[in-house]
């Protein structure tokens, strides 16, 4: 399968250790797939290697030749310094006409928001504007960091149904990165589980019985997903995931 | 015309304020007063090299601003201090260094209240065309790379993500504060440089609803401040530096009350 970013023996050191080490992974076209792993176990900076937001100690990444990506950063990371209405801030590296912003703001819920300041919009309404403004960029590639950082329960699940939605219609490839597990693993097709490496990967089926999934997040993280199965049904027909166990010595 | 020296003066401190505007804006939304701060202290440095070496002093001073501009990055880099760290590690010895330098200088070529409060009635013909030159470059500049920036001054990693050619618009700005602080030497000095970069941006952020309007405000908020602050200082005798820099602190408070009372105002409308 074509891949669209493709990552080979990624490895990022910090300031005494290495951060990752020994990352390959790919994002196929029209594919979800989401890393998951506990705070500090180098979700973020794999992701961000692989955008080139920060350089790569070891290994390379190759991208689909004029990738057009959409980023979505933690929102925390967005200045409010700035004064800028919703609208402006949905143009911030591109213009676009007053009717693409006005579909896309109904598409995730902030209708008619166009002039609001930034600064006034909650976290959860700020969320969806950064996600508002990559999906305005028609991205063929998506990279959504923490999507449901500081966003209420009920909002989480409607985020996820909107991430799902845009993946079905523009048929981008999408990488989540969560430190939850619940209602991301039912709607991705493949699951990078990460402490410092990528401990296993596969459908979200298959990792949740693999023995480093369970000694990361405990045996309960396998419960989840039987509460949300029902909820998964795409089409798998394109894809076929194999179930990775990779092999670590420490 | 160039003959009076108060026009001198006027203009060329309209020239410096309205360059200072959008500058300003920008050390606002990037939180860098400090950094602002540490390279207008190391002009006092900048200043007596000049003197000793005889040459152009608005040079020497804006030599001096890029090589702790550049200091001040290998330290971030190298010797795990944060920015607020490195900063005060190098304004002080900025000014430190440069106060050591004036010592050796005979006590006749060094005016000190000239260097720290600026002596903008001095403004000479020379000056006028340097910094007119200086604001055409400087406003042409900004314009290259104001939307870059701004896309690297709301989200950094969104600007490297996305492609969007930040970090040469982040260099460029950079070099973009040290010229309008060797620029404005003269006019505010070494000590109230900053004050003049923030105090009108801050003003404008009151109330201004778009990056551009904001720094637009922000020259006029200056330019007001510079006329304010030169007849005060005519008709009062004041000292030009100290009197531009309250009169640009009146129109940030006035604004400020504007603001506050267009907010009650506001909340009296909604519980109706």
């Amino acid at each position: 399968m074509s891949f669209l970013i493709k990552a080979e023996n990624l490895g990022i050191y910090g300031q005494t250790h290495w951060r990752v080490r020994g990352v390959n992974m790919q994002i196929s076209k029209g594919e979800i797939v989401t890393m998951i792993g506990p705070n500090g176990s180098g979700k973020s900076t794999t992701a961000k290697a692989l955008l080139g937001i920060i350089k790569a100690d070891e290994g390379v990444v190759h991208r689909k030749k004029d990738l057009k990506i959409g980023y979505v950063p933690q929102s925390l990371t967005i200045s409010r310094d700035v004064p800028m209405s919703l609208e402006r801030f949905l143009q911030l590296t591109q213009s676009h006409s007053a009717s693409d912003i006005a579909d896309i703001l109904a598409l995730v819920g902030l209708s008619k928001m166009e002039k609001k300041p930034l600064s006034a919009l909650s976290g959860g309404q700020l969320q969806r504007a950064l996600i508002a403004r990559t999906l305005l960029l028609k991205p063929e590639l998506m990279v959504l960091d923490e999507p449901v950082q500081g966003v209420d329960f009920a909002g989480e699940i409607a985020l996820y149904e909107l991430i799902e939605e845009i993946r079905n219609s523009l048929q981008c490839g999408m990488l989540l990165i969560s430190h939850d597990l619940h209602i991301v693993m039912s709607r991705t097709d493949r699951v990078l589980c990460m402490n410092g490496h990528i401990c296993c990967e596969g459908a979200p089926a298959s990792v949740m019985e693999n023995e480093a999934y369970i000694s990361l997040f405990g045996p309960k993280a396998s419960e989840f997903l039987a509460l949300y199965h029902h909820d998964h049904n795409h089409d798998h027909d394109a894809h076929h995931h194999d179930h990775h166990h990779h092999h670590h010595s420490h | 015309m160039l003959d009076d020296f108060f026009t001198r003066a006027i203009i060329a401190g309209l020239a410096t304020a309205a360059l200072m505007g959008p500058i300003g804006c920008f050390i606002i939304w990037r939180r860098m007063s400090f950094f602002g701060d540490t390279l207008s202290h190391s002009a006092l440095l900048g200043v007596a090299i000049g003197l000793m070496l005889h040459t152009n002093q608005t040079l020497t001073v804006f030599v001096i601003a890029l090589a702790i501009a550049a200091a001040l990055y290998g330290l971030r880099a190298r010797a795990q201090l944060s920015s607020d760290a490195s900063l005060g590690i190098l304004s002080h010895s900025a000014l430190a260094l440069g106060l050591l330098m004036v010592s050796f200088l005979p006590p006749s070529q060094i005016d000190f209240t000239a260097i720290f409060f600026g002596d903008i009635l001095a403004t000479s013909t020379q000056d006028i065309y340097i910094v007119l030159s200086g604001l055409v470059i400087g406003a042409l500049i900004l314009k290259l790379i104001w939307r870059p920036l701004l896309i690297a001054t709301v989200n950094q990693d969104i600007a490297k993500a996305e492609k969007t050619g930040t970090s040469r618009a982040e260099f460029i700005f950079t070099l973009l504060l040290t010229m309008v602080i060797a620029l404005s030497i003269k006019i505010v000095g070494v000590l109230l440089i900053s004050a003049l970069l923030i105090i009108p941006a801050a003003g404008a952020r009151q109330i201004a609803k778009a990056p551009e309007s904001m720094a637009i405000l922000a020259s006029f908020l200056g330019c007001l401040s510079i006329i304010g602050g030169l007849w005060g200082s005519l008709e009062f005798d004041l000292p030009s530096g100290p009197a531009i820099v309250t009169m640009a602190l009146i129109i940030f408070c006035i604004l400020l009350g504007l603001k506050e009372i267009a907010r009650m105002k506001d909340k009296q409308d909604g519980q109706r």
